[in-house]
């Protein structure tokens, strides 16, 4: 197959490009949320991201808190930005980062003003919002312009086999495009991690990534109260015939395909290496590691499950494909892509890459993904510790 | 071309991948091996579910288990050629 060229997106004040034009009603904390919600329920057009942190974090999760925050609203997807605090210092340090790709951005706090006035004030702001990018037009834009995030989901045996070398083969045909790539999911490695780290394009992104999966393993030994049996692989995962961590690590392994990663990124930091794969640090659980990668600035989501993960995300679209032909039958309503012939032998990897190229191109044109049709719009912040 | 029940990644792997809906004891098994698009074949002897492995040979407790040509795990009891490999007989080399 010729791979398309371009795509219709919404290009953006800092030259990137959106596969969406959402207006976001950000809060910058939990207690917030009550006010962006009423506001996102005034004006059509808006969304509301609501969450459950953002007070009294610091050090390293803070940090990370203001880059999930900050990235949400500098992602491409984003046409126009409102953000809510209870207290107007760290409101502000959110809407001047994001200020800097130049979209519309304003921000509210809600100490001394109280509910009813602030969501009066918001929702005046958010009108005018809506309105002005409602008139935004899709435009042919490179296909450079696509930064695709990866992540698979309540894996079995023929995500290893299957969905996941689809989205390998994906990255295999359009990482000499110029496209931004990216996986995750840093436990989930566990078993494949001396493999994974001879991917790195140079010794320093191999020892990058060794000293990131050394952490992690380090974390999840200090924490864990038994061998993790429980959670990875999951119950979902073991019904689906999946036994180790390892097995599990080496299939999920397989989104990548023949590429080489160039850098190792922070949870939720920007790629400023160029076009190519990136890993990034973070937990293999679905919300949390979507939500990362959208505040990294990815404006389009593969996500391979097989047995039945029904992820969203509110700007970033989710794609999903299994090649479980009973998942497909049974949760025809969450399957984007079906690439389950290939079991069957009826269809190679080669037209399944295919298959699934067109069908990111029909997303990345506005056709609305299974997981926003019906209304899946996950937005989990990671946290790294309790509060103080 | 017969059809596939069972599929192998790598021409190292001692366990494949069922891919019919199920297979039953002392089914006769057609398996695909990927990586060298060879073809070999298996006598079953459980009734192994769509997703789950088969073991391509006999096992010791203590052997390794070969997937994707890599270790995925130690056996922890004895497996027949034929029998289902899952939790109750393979487990991780980490944590």
């Amino acid at each position: 197959m010729e791979i398309p060229k371009s795509f219709l997106g919404y290009k953006r004040e800092n030259g990137r490009a959106g596969t969406r034009n959402h207006v976001i009603i950000l809060p910058v904390d939990d207690i917030s949320n009550a006010c962006a919600e009423a506001v996102a329920n005034n004006i059509k057009g808006t969304i509301a991201l609501p969450h459950s942190y953002g007070r009294l974090q610091f050090g390293a999760d803070l940090e990370l808190h203001f880059r999930t925050m900050i990235g949400t609203g500098k992602n491409p997807n984003v046409a126009a930005v409102i953000v809510i605090g209870i207290e107007p210092k760290w409101t502000k340090r959110i809407v001047d980062a994001i200020a800097t790709t130049g979209k519309p951005v304003e921000g509210f706090s809600i100490e001394g003003v109280g509910d009813i006035d602030t969501i009066a004030k918001v929702s005046k702001k958010a009108q005018e919002f809506s309105m002005w990018s409602s008139e935004k037009q899709r435009e042919e834009c490179p296909m450079s312009d696509l930064w695709i995030s990866v992540k698979c989901g309540e894996s079995d045996t023929t995500s290893g086999l299957a969905s996941n070398p689809t989205v390998g083969n994906l990255m295999d045909k359009l990482e000499p495009l110029g496209v931004h790539l990216c996986f995750g999911e840093t436990s989930e490695l566990t078993g494949a991690e001396t493999v994974c780290e001879k991917r790195g394009k140079t010794p320093e992104a191999q020892a990058k990534f060794k000293k990131t999966w050394n952490d992690y393993n380090d974390f999840i030994l200090r924490e864990a109260t038994d061998d993790l049996s429980e959670s990875q692989p999951t119950a979902g995962n073991i019904a689906g015939g999946l036994t180790t961590i390892e097995e599990k690590a080496f299939g999920n392994f397989q989104k990548i395909g023949g590429c080489k990663f160039i850098d190792v990124l922070e949870p939720a930091e920007e790629p400023t290496k160029g076009a190519g794969l990136y890993f990034m640090d973070t937990s293999s659980a679905a919300a949390e590691c979507v939500t990362l990668q959208a505040a990294g600035g990815f404006n389009i989501h593969l996500f391979p499950t097989g047995q039945g993960n029904i992820i969203g995300n509110p700007i970033e679209p989710v794609i999903k494909l299994t090649a479980n032909p009973l998942t497909a039958k049974t949760m025809s309503e969450h399957i984007d892509v079906d690439v389950s012939k290939i079991l069957s032998r009826e269809m190679n990897l080669n037209q399944a890459g295919d298959e699934l190229i067109k069908s990111t191109l029909r997303v990345a044109n506005g056709r609305l993904t299974c997981a926003e049709a019906l209304g899946h719009k996950e937005f989990v912040m990671t946290k790294l510790y309790r509060s103080a | 071309m017969s059809n596939t029940d069972i599929i192998i990644h790598d021409e190292k792997d001692n366990v494949g991948v069922v891919v019919i809906e199920k297979i039953t004891p002392n089914q006769d098994c057609n398996c695909w091996i990927m990586e060298n698009d060879k073809s070999v074949s298996i006598q079953s002897k459980d009734e192994i579910p769509l997703g789950h492995k088969i073991a391509m040979i006999d096992f010791n407790e203590g052997d390794t288990i070969l997937k994707y040509g890599h270790d995925i795990g130690k056996v922890v009891k004895n497996i027949k050629k034929g029998e289902h490999v899952h939790v109750h007989n393979v487990k991780t080399k980490k944590w």
